[in-house]
Formats: C-alpha cells, structure tokens, sequence
C-alpha cells in the first residue's frame, strides 16, 4: 500500500485507479441524480413557500412605497400651505382634510375633517395656498360641510384687478364659474385677475380666485359676463385651510323686506 | 334581528357615496348608489323593508348633502315605488326589472334636484343638466345596476332565507 502511495506501482495501478474512479464517478453521478430526484419535490415545496414570502415582503413594500408616496405628496401639501399661512400673518388657519364630496352630482359641496370642536363655525371661508375654496355651509362637532366657488347656489362680491371694477361671480351645475354683473363700459380681457373685493361681508378682500378666460354677452346687455378659470383644482382637493378668525357678517337684516 | 341589516349597509352606502363614488366622475356626474342600492333592495323577494329603507337612507343622505332632505327622500321613495310596482309584473325578469327601475329612479331623482334647485332661485340650464349631469349619471348607475343587484340579492337571501320544502 506504501509502494503504491509512494508511486512504484504506478504504471500498474494506473489502469486499476482509473477504472476505480471511472466505476466511483459513475456511481456518484447516479447516485447524484437520484438524491436530487428524491429531494427536488421537498426543494420545490421550499422555493414555492419562499418565493410566496418573499411576493409578500414585495407586496408590503409596495405598500409602503405608496404610502410613503402619499405622504411625501401629503407634507408637500402642507409645507406650501404653511408657506401661504406665513406669508399671511393676518389670518389664523385651521388645517384640515377633504374626506368627501356631496353625494349629489347637482351640489358641488366638500365634507372636511374639522368641525365646532376645532373652532370651526358656520360661514367661515376655506382656502387653499392657491386661492379661494368657499365656505363653511355647516358644521357638526367633528366634521364641516363647505359650499364650493363653483356650486350653483355660491355667489362671491367679487372685483378685477385691472380694471379695480366690482363684479359678481356664480357657479353652475357643471363646475364652471361666470362673472356676471360688469358695466358695459368697463374693458374686461382675458387674463383679468379676479379676487374678492369683501363687499357684502361673506368673505374676506383680496383672495385670489382666478383668470378671466372668455368674455361674452352682447352689447345690447346690461352688463357683461365673462368665464372665468379658477386657480384651485377642485377635482383634487386633498388639503384646505379654515380661516377661523373671520367672522362673516350677516346682511340679511339690512337687506329690504319685499 | 334582520332589520338591522339596514343600519350597516345604508351607513356604508352613503359612505361609499360621499367618498369614492362621487370622484369617479363622468363629464360633470356620478353614479347613486343609494339609488341603485334601493332599487336592487325592492326588487327582491320576501324583503317588506324597503320602504324603511328609502326613509333612513333619504334621511341620512339629505343629512350628509347640501340639498333639503325631501329631495333624497322623495326620490329614493319614488324609486322603492316603483320597484313594487314592477316586481310583480316582471318578476320573471328581475335584471330588465332592475333597469328599468335604475333609469326611472334616476330621471325621476334628476327632476326633483333640477325643480328643488329651480324653487331654491339658482337658475339652471337644461341642456347643460340634462347633457352633463343627467346622461353620465344614468350610464353610471346602469352599469352599478348589475353588480349591485347581485350582491343585494345575497344579501336578501342570507337575511331572508327560504324555507326548504320537503
């Protein structure tokens, strides 16, 4: 065995190893195959449970992928909001969030998060870092009902920066605003800023409310009208803001009886 | 103990209403789904609650909208009526019976909101309401029409089960 270690027998074991290993690799290459047809079913089990792990672990970082998404696009909202509250110290602002709509399509209404508990009263105007919203319709403890610019029944005293002329703005069923109410002699065009001018005590002066986009009526009228394209994107209201400290004021008893 | 089926399935209807379905907008309108809700109710078998049904959710919605109570309340009543009426004349057809209640319902519903809004002094344009709001909220609410009855009617057959006869 030492001879054959040490290589003396090399030429005539040569013949015998080879064979030896020839036979050995044969068997292992079988025996190889074999373990790997036994145990490949369990292997699958395995991968199938592992792969439904890792779908899983997938599908909660997804999750959480949107979610971080959602509040990225969330504290966006709010740094430019708090941007708008900065730089109008006058106001005191209520933040709070849209949690739905009106459920009729003829009303154009938003339901907010914030109600009588947080301060919030009937009348008061809703904003965005955009522009003018509308105004609280109704409130319960934790909840409020704010009319839209754009419903049918809103009316906003409003005036054109240009021309410093008063106007008055309506919504409709279709979402669209009309400025109505301007003298025929006053030069409107398009591009006209349109803010509220605080007449009537609904709202406060200057909030910015959009762009004149198309003027109508005939010259026959008494008065012109105009479309105008609001600032704020109604269809996406994530985020308003309440400004609290605004208290409407109520004509309705100085207004003439018929 | 049945009845009080009503209490989460309204409450979840009028949620589902006021915050997923009124975004899924189509030119200016949206589906009812109480409306449809209603319709699919009434139309099933054995249920003797529709009634009661109609006046809590025209109650609730006219709570959660700006329109007066009378307006949901009316035109969901309206609605059940119809449903009655018709289930027992085309019972052998209850998906024909559940569109045309759908599309009754909502052109009854769209007139009594166009005339409550007229009285109340805004001034609406008709073919503006009947092209952007009326037509897209018809279409919507026929294509709930079919899901909707299906699952109202498991509804009606879990909380009104049929005796077997033996």
């Amino acid at each position: 065995m030492a001879l054959a270690l040490g290589g003396y027998f090399s030429g005539d074991s040569n013949v015998f190893t080879a064979s030896l290993v020839t036979v050995q690799t044969w068997f292992s290459s079988r025996f190889v195959a074999l373990q790997d047809f036994l145990t490949a079913p369990r292997d699958i089990a395995t991968l199938r449970q592992r792969n439904a792990e890792l779908e899983a672990e997938v599908a909660d970082l997804q999750a959480q992928v949107i979610q971080l998404q959602q509040a990225a696009g969330d504290t966006q909202i709010v740094a430019a909001l708090l941007d708008f509250e900065r730089a109008n110290p006058q106001n005191q602002y209520k933040l709070a969030a849209v949690i739905g709509r009106d459920p009729s399509p003829f009303l154009q209404y938003v339901i907010i998060n914030r109600g009588s508990n947080d301060g919030v009263l009937r009348g008061m105007p809703v904003v965005t870092n955009q522009g003018l919203v509308g105004r609280v319709d109704a409130v319960i403890a934790d909840a409020a009902r704010v009319q839209l610019i754009t419903d049918p029944a809103s009316n906003v005293n409003v005036r054109l920066q240009n021309a410093e002329e008063n106007a008055a703005l309506t919504g409709s069923v279709t979402g669209g605003l009309t400025l109505d109410l301007i003298p025929q002699n006053v030069d409107v065009e398009e591009g006209d800023v349109v803010l509220t001018s605080g007449l009537g005590g609904g709202y406060p002066p200057d909030l910015i409310i959009g762009q004149v986009v198309k003027v109508g009526g005939r010259d026959l009228d008494l008065f012109k009208q105009a479309t105008v394209q609001p600032v704020v994107d109604f269809n996406r209201l994530p985020i308003v803001l309440v400004i609290v400290n605004f208290k409407p004021v109520e004509i309705a008893p100085l207004l003439p009886s018929p | 103990m049945r009845n009080l089926i009503a209490v989460p399935v309204i409450l979840l209807a009028v949620i589902l209403q006021s915050s997923i379905v009124s975004r899924v907008t189509l030119l200016s309108g949206f589906a009812d789904l109480p409306l449809v809700m209603l319709a699919a109710w009434a139309l099933q078998e054995d249920v003797d609650t529709a009634w009661h049904w109609a006046l809590a959710t025209g109650a609730l919605v006219g709570f959660v909208s700006g329109v007066s109570w009378i307006v949901p309340t009316l035109s969901y009543l309206v609605t059940v009526a119809l449903a009655q009426a018709l289930q027992r004349r085309v019972w052998q057809a209850p998906l024909l019976a559940m569109f045309s209640v759908t599309f009754l319902g909502t052109i009854i519903g769209s007139l009594l909101s166009f005339a409550a809004l007229q009285i109340s002094g805004v001034s609406l344009s008709i073919s503006d309401t009947f092209g952007l709001l009326t037509l897209p909220i018809l279409l919507l609410n026929m294509l709930l029409a079919i899901p909707v009855f299906a699952v109202m009617r498991d509804l009606a057959r879990w909380a009104y089960p049929t005796p077997e006869v033996e």
